[in-house]
Order: structure tokens, then sequence, then C-alpha cells
């Protein structure tokens, strides 16, 4: 464990992207096998959970540090973090460091599901007793189920390759899908040369960089493939050994949630891959990311939410047939193929092509690109006819273009703590326009946009001109100005404002700006009458 | 009608009404008292100050050379009609002082900023019995519990050493003054020329020329040889971490010593390589001990969790009111002028330097400013 929390610590502490993977590759050079598993299982996103009750452990947490929750609420809102707060809240131990290693603790852990609260309560505080400051962090941060690192998949997969001398691709592949610490080893599943069986495993998904400067600096138009940039949810259609899987890019599998697409079972042949676009779809063309959202998140899918917001697969890769892995092939030699298996489904409008858009010049494209909020679209996907498909985000063969977000200047008017490397700052903004009575609306919330000196000035702002506090927000003197870009707008009861808008960020602070001088709601209500 | 407090919270300073006297005022005033020299405590503008005699190289250097300013020892009593105040050792910095006040049997302490923990250069923290106690909360959350200082500094010491082994510069930033001194009086002085920022090296001189012992700084300028910087140590304050002037020590490691690196939002915040968990104000387990041994009925708590802290004095049976004042943001205030300084560029510090010697001359010459009766009318 102690190795464990100090790379941890290390990994955190640092915002080199090297030296993130040279700590991370030593961790992986020196651990044991079993310990590699778990932090690998760790470091990809896998959290398994031990069924604790948080408000149980915050309850233990504060009666081991002898204080009462409401002082525990308060150093939990300035840190941010519960797992850090319990922490530092904790009689410090004269430890140097916990002897059991991080696998040995997981197994501790394990215990935890088929205990009585009593027998919890003592396992737990047993552990906390044991261990040093920061071993107390991980080990909390296990416990809860909410271990994050701040290191990219793609780092991860870097840093393994280098220690295990292997290609980054083929790691990158082993370490996806459908896989449990408890039932496979470090050398099944990493160094293990023959194909295993594991059908459900999906590819890494290749993503895209946003375009930069002119799009005509791409060079010749012949060259590359344009397609619609799609507002739904990227997937992996997997079909292998007569089972289908549906991939998201947050790799989860979801193969339940999308009813609509189960029939392509046993009609893709077996050993098919492909990689598209889930989206909501109605009289065959692509509905707004919020119809969709409408059924993202419900564990049961009634037949109402069918009916209202169906989806189809919009297709544009294929990444294997007939059992090869296709990925080494061109962007155009796969588009073949990917139309060649399309012919030869039914019900082609729910498994659909994603379109290529027809042009010969650059500035044909970017007169369709004005067209995009029309198609519901979010512009333009351009990929080069001659790129393979890569792993991760790599410059040079996949672009996105984006369209331009909406925005409208609004007043900041209510402020929270963040957390995490936030925390002690006002970084959650909600922000106002100005309604018909002369009074400010609330209308969006936002956090992210600004920069570390602007986020500093800010806060600087709110922590001089509260005007009262509600448990953690603060109302805040209406003086400064923001431009709120959004990527969608849409009629909603449930907000003040009637209006809810879809990924609201801030541009820029319009620091030339008073706030008399915001937008109005009529102003915000003119963008929905044009773009819902 | 009730007879008003001996110390009144105006919204502009403590003031001692019967005294007329300002504590720590935040506006210009005819008389302030100044606990310490930290810039959210001494601010510019009164007519007549008065401070420990330790603070006063420092409040003439950041308050103007010809300021009206009586300086008293600690314990030295003084009596303004009828009010008898005298200073007490507070262990926040150089100087530092918590101020007692007493009139017609009733005793009250205004604290400023203080640590218990003895830091090797400050006289330490006393405790002063009172009625009152006026107290800060800066760190007044139990989730701040400060490690023994040895173990910080041996930190340091080894962090330094580990850079110094991979040929690269060490930059340690922390506040110019309390922080730096500490640390210069703690580590292991693993070289004969430490480097530092022209905010420090100023600093560390007056302070030298006062007759402190502190070791001889070399002052970074454009031209110094960058390949000197490699295995040195480099005393900067916050904030040159945003700037260019950074750049000239490369390869280097970034440390920062403040109390708020105990946390892991505040430190990534920073981007700082190593965070080292170093304080001049109390932690939470000192905070009570504190106000315990004050033996006071009633405390009132300024700058920092006032709030919560009050309420968890009212809830251990020991009245407490929050106070709103403008103290606590030595940190802004710190890298205003930091930004200053990198802006005004070298000739700045030419200019702190030449002040600097143009005062020693002066000096030698009898002042005024030490006429026994002083500005206060004592």
């Amino acid at each position: 464990m102690k190795q464990f929390a100090e790379l941890f610590m290390n990994l955190d502490r640092t915002n080199k992207t090297n030296a993130k993977v040279e700590l991370m590759k030593q961790y992986f050079l020196s651990a044991s096998d079993e310990d590699k598993l778990w932090a690998l299982t760790l470091f990809t996103g896998r959290r398994p959970s031990f069924k604790v009750n948080r408000t149980m452990v915050k309850e233990w947490a504060a009666e081991e540090a002898g204080i009462p929750m409401w002082l525990f609420q308060e150093s939990y809102q300035s840190v941010g973090d519960l797992g850090e707060t319990i922490s530092l809240l904790l009689p410090r131990n004269k430890t140097e460091g916990s002897d059991k290693s991080l696998t040995d603790w997981f197994y501790y852990l394990g215990m935890l599901p088929s205990m009585t609260d009593q027998e919890k309560h003592d396992h737990i505080l047993q552990a906390w007793m044991q261990l040093s400051q920061h071993e107390t962090f991980v080990f909390n941060k296990l416990l809860m189920g909410s271990f994050r690192i701040g290191v990219s998949q793609t780092l991860v997969v870097r840093a393994l390759a280098e220690a295990t001398e292997t290609d980054s691709n083929v790691i990158a592949h082993r370490v996806m899908g459908q896989w449990d610490p408890k039932d496979t080893t470090f050398e099944q599943l990493i160094l293990d040369k023959g194909e295993n069986d594991n059908a459900s495993r999906p590819y890494p998904f290749f993503l895209a960089y946003p375009i930069e400067g002119d799009v005509s600096d791409l060079g010749n138009p012949n060259d590359w493939f344009a397609e619609w940039k799609w507002d739904g949810i990227r997937s992996q259609i997997i079909y292998r050994n007569n089972e289908l899987f549906i991939w998201t890019r947050g790799e989860e599998l979801s193969t339940d949630k999308f009813p609509e697409l189960h029939f392509l079972s046993g009609v893709l042949p077996n050993g098919t891959v492909l990689d598209g676009e889930i989206v909501s779809y109605m009289d065959d063309k692509p509905m707004p990311f919020n119809v969709l959202q409408t059924r993202i998140g419900r564990k049961n899918l009634s037949k109402k939410v069918l009916d209202e917001a169906p989806v189809a697969f919009l297709a544009y890769d294929i990444l294997e047939a007939n059992g090869v892995d296709l990925r080494g092939l061109t962007q155009e030699q796969r588009r073949a193929e990917l139309e060649l298996i399309h012919k030869n489904v039914p019900n082609q409008f729910v498994f659909n092509l994603s379109p290529l858009i027809d042009f010969k010049e650059w500035p044909v494209l970017s007169e369709l690109h004005m067209l995009s909020r029309q198609n519901i679209a979010e512009g333009f996907m351009i990929k080069r006819k001659g790129s393979t498909y890569g792993v991760g985000r790599k410059k040079g063969d996949w672009w996105k273009w984006k369209i331009n977000p909406l925005s409208i200047d609004a007043v900041l008017i209510y402020a929270q703590k963040g957390s995490g490397r936030r925390a002690e700052l006002f970084t959650d903004y909600t922000f106002a326009v100005w309604g018909e009575d002369g009074k400010l609306v609330p209308f969006a919330k936002a956090y992210s946009g600004l920069t570390d000196v602007e986020i500093g000035q800010v806060d600087y702002f709110i922590k001089r001109n509260v005007l009262e506090k509600f448990g953690p927000v603060r109302t805040v003197k209406p003086e400064l100005v923001f431009e709120i870009g959004f990527e969608g707008i849409n009629e909603s009861s449930r907000h003040k404002s009637g209006i809810a808008v879809r990924f609201p960020r801030i541009l820029r602070w319009r620091k030339d700006k008073k706030a008399e001088e915001a937008d109005t709601l009529e102003a915000l209500k003119g963008i929905l009458a044009v773009y819902k | 009608m009730p007879a008003p407090s001996l110390l009144q919270f105006t919204g502009k300073s403590i003031y001692c009404s019967v005294a007329d006297a300002h504590i720590d005022p935040w506006i210009p005033v005819d008389r302030a008292i100044i606990t310490h020299a930290h810039s959210d405590h001494a601010r510019w503008g009164s007519k007549h100050y008065l401070a420990h005699k330790d603070s006063e190289p420092i409040l003439r250097l950041r308050l103007g050379q010809d300021i009206s300013l009586q300086t008293v020892e600690y314990y030295e009593k003084f009596v303004i009609n009828g009010v008898t105040f005298s200073l007490h050792p507070a262990g926040h910095i150089i100087g530092s002082a918590q101020v007692r006040v007493e009139y017609g049997g009733e005793v009250w302490v205004a604290s400023g900023d203080y640590k218990l923990e003895d830091d090797g250069f400050a006289v330490p923290y006393e405790p002063v019995k009172c009625n009152v106690f006026i107290t800060e909360s800066t760190f007044g959350l139990p989730i701040y519990k400060w490690q023994p200082q040895k173990e910080i500094m041996s930190e340091i010491d080894n962090w330094w050493r580990q850079n110094k082994s991979e040929d690269k510069a060490s930059i340690l930033m922390g506040y110019s003054l309390g922080k730096m001194q500490r640390i210069l009086k703690n580590i292991e002085l693993q070289d004969k020329v430490i480097y530092a920022h022209g905010a420090i090296y100023t600093l560390n001189e007056r302070l030298r020329q006062a007759g402190h012992d502190l070791p001889e700084l070399t002052l970074v300028t454009k031209e110094t040889d960058r390949k000197l910087f490699r295995g040195s140590l480099v005393l900067a304050p916050p904030s040159v971490d945003s700037s260019t002037w950074i750049k000239k020590f490369n390869p280097y490691s970034l440390g920062y010593c403040s109390g708020w690196m105990a946390l892991r939002g505040a430190k990534n915040r920073r981007a700082v390589d190593q965070g080292f968990i170093l304080s001049d104000h109390v932690d939470w387990p000192d905070l009570n001990t504190a106000v315990r041994e004050t033996g006071a009925e009633k405390v009132y708590v300024t700058h920092g969790y006032t709030s919560i802290f009050s309420r968890w004095l009212n809830d251990n049976g020991i009245e407490a009111g929050e106070v709103h004042t403008m103290y606590g943001n030595e940190d802004e205030n710190e890298e205003e002028e930091v930004v200053q300084d990198l802006s005004a560029g070298i000739e700045a510090y030419q200019q702190h330097k030449d002040s600097l010697d143009n005062e020693i001359s002066s000096n030698s010459e009898p002042s005024t400013k030490k006429s026994p009766k002083g500005d206060l009318g004592v």
C-alpha cells in the first residue's frame, strides 16, 4: 500500500505528462503482478464497490476525530473531497506506512459486503488505525469507490507498454472490455500473446482533434471525407460468437440500454465491430441530444420512453469484419467494407450510415458548415481517406470542425465553492439574464472557461461582495458580466427562466460590460425560437 | 445606557474609544497600534504608529521612512488616558505582538496573528490571561494539524539535497516576511551562497542591519550567471511561479511553504513540485489551547473561519462572537507587491538597495523618532 499511495501522491502532484508516465512505468516495473493488476483496475476506471454507506462512514470518522457532525460537514466543504477530509480529521498515526499490499487491502475491503454495520465499523476503524495519512486517503477512495486519478487511459497504456516492451496499440486493446482482477492475472490480461476469448472486448476509440486555423489548410479536398458530426453517444457495436455488445465511449457496456438495436444480433455476420454514433432518431432524421437525454440513466425503459425517444445507430467505421482486425486498412477501404455490410441489413434506418458529404472544394464545405444546426449536427468530422484507425487522440488524420456555440451575455449572481483542485475557491457560478420585470432570472450554471488567474480574480470579487448565504451558496452583488456559450437550447418547465441550455460554459469575461448591459430573457427566447 | 466595550469593532479597526487608539486600522487614523508588519495589519497613512521595536525596520521599509513611529519592548506598559497597554510576544513573525489592554479592572487581548510553536526567530508566543480574547482563525478547522517544524525543515533539506543530486535549482516560495527568516534559521545551509528574489533580499538586508542574526543572501539579477543556480537554493515570494522571472532557473524544482499546502486541492492549484506544510498561524489544536490558556470568558473571532470557530467555542461553553475585519489578505497583498516588483524590473531592486544604503547613513544620526515622550502622547 505504501508504494501505491506514494505513486498516487506523486502522480497527483505533477502535471507533466512525461513525469506521470515515468512514475507509472516505474510502478509497473517494480510492483508485484497482483498489485499491478489491481492498480490497472483502478487506473482504467474500474471501481469495485464495497457497499458501504457514506453517511455512516462520515459519522464514524467524526466520532473518531471527536468532532460534531456539523463541523465534519464544514471541514468537508472546505476540502471538497470526502476521503481526504477523513484522512485529515482522524488522529494521526505514528506509522511509516502499511506493510499490507494493495492486493491485501482489496481483499480486506472485499470482506465488507457480507458484514453487519457494527462489523463494518470495526473493520474500517481497524484499517484507519494502521494507515498513514496518505494511505488513509487512498484507502478511503477505494472504500467509497471514488478513486479517480488525473491520468488519461492513453498515458496508462503508454506506461504499461513501455514497462512490458509491448506495442501500445496492443496494450490499449488488451485493457479494454470486461475483466475482473479476481478472475484473471496480469499475465493473462497483458502478457498473453495469444488471442484470448474475450468476445466483448472493444477496440480503443480513435478520437479527433479540433481543427486549427482554416479548413483549407488541410490541403487537397480530394484526400478527405467529410461527415456531419452527430450529437449523440459515440458507440461500438460488437457481434461475436452470436452475441451482441454495445459499448459507449466512457467504456461502459450498454447493450441493455438500446433494445432497438438488438435486431442486429443475427443480422450482422459474426466477428463484426462497428464504430458510430447512437442518436435519437425520428421520422428518418436525427433529433437533438436532449431527446436522447431523457432515456440516459433510466433503469427501466418504459414503452413510453422508447416511443418518445427512439434511437438509431449512425455507423461511420468498421473495425473488424469476419473476425479480422481492419484497423490497418485505409479509411476509404474501411468505408467500402462498411457500406457492403450495411447493404445486406434490413431496417436500414435504425442501422444507418452516416452519409459522406459531397464536396469538391473547401468553400463548398464551409457553406454547408453553416447549415450544421439545421441538420442537428455539431459541425463536421473530416477524415483523411488514406489514414488507418488509430488509438486515442492523435493529430493529423481525424479532425472535428465544430460550429461556434450559441452565446449570450449574463450576470454572475450566485457562487459556490468548487471541489478538488478548486476547493476553497468560488468556482461554480450561476448566471442570470434580465427578465421583463427588470429582475435577474437565473438560467445557467457554469464551472469552466476561465483561466486560473481569472478564477482568482472572480473569487476575490465574490469574497468581498457576498450579499446572502444559503448553505454553501452565496448570493453575489450582480456586477460581473460573462459571455456564456452553449450548444443547444430548449424549453424547460423545471427552470425558472423556462429555458434549459446544453453544455453552458464561460466563453469570456466581459469586463467591458456593466450588469445593466447584459442580455435579456427575451433575447434568450429569441434564440430558442430560432433553434429549437 | 451600558458603558461601551473596552475595545470595539468599528468596521475600520479594533478601537479603544477611551484611549482613542486603533489597533491595526485598515484606514488612516490618528493613533495606530500595530500588532505586526504584515501588510494586512500594518496599513499606510496613519498619523502616529506604535509597535514593537523589532517591527520598526520593516514598517519603515513598507510604510515610509518618515512615518511617526514609537517603539516599545514586550511587556513595557504605556498608558493613554488611563488605559494601560502593553505588547506581548505572539510568535507569528519578528516583532509580532498581542496587544493587552487594561482599564477599570478589565483586560482585553487583541492577538493579531500568532502561532504557539517556537520558530527560532520570532520571540515565542506567551499566553496572556484576560477577560476577553480576540483571536484570528486563519486555520480554524480541525483538518489543519501541523507537524513539528523540525520534520518540515528536514523535508526541505531532503528536497534540496535531492535536487542538488539532479543538478536542479531548488526554488522555495513563501512569504517574504516571516516564512523566509524562519526557513533560514532552521534548514541546513548546504551552500555558502543562497540566492534570493529582490523582495526577500531587501527584507533580509533590513533585518541584518537591524542586528538580527540572519545569513547573508545573494540577490538574483539579470547578470547572475545561470549556471550558478544549478543545485542552489533560491528563495522567492509566492506568485513568481506565474512570472517569467522563474524561467532563468531551468532546470528547477518548485517548492512552496504554506499552511494551505495541507490540502491537495490548494497544492495542485499552485502546480508546485513540492508543497511544505509550514504556517506561521496556529493550527486547530493550538488555537484551542491558546483560547483555553487565556482563561477568557468571552472570545471574538476574526479573520479566517470565523463563524465555524465561534460556533465551536459556543458549543463548548465559551461565549464567542464573530467579527468581520479586513485582515487575512497577506497573501494577496504580497502577490501585488511581487507583481509590482517584477514589472518594475531590476531597477526597482536597485532603488530599494539605494534607499537602504541612504538609510544606513541616516540611522547613524540621532533621530527624533525615539523621543521618550512618544507620539502617542504616552
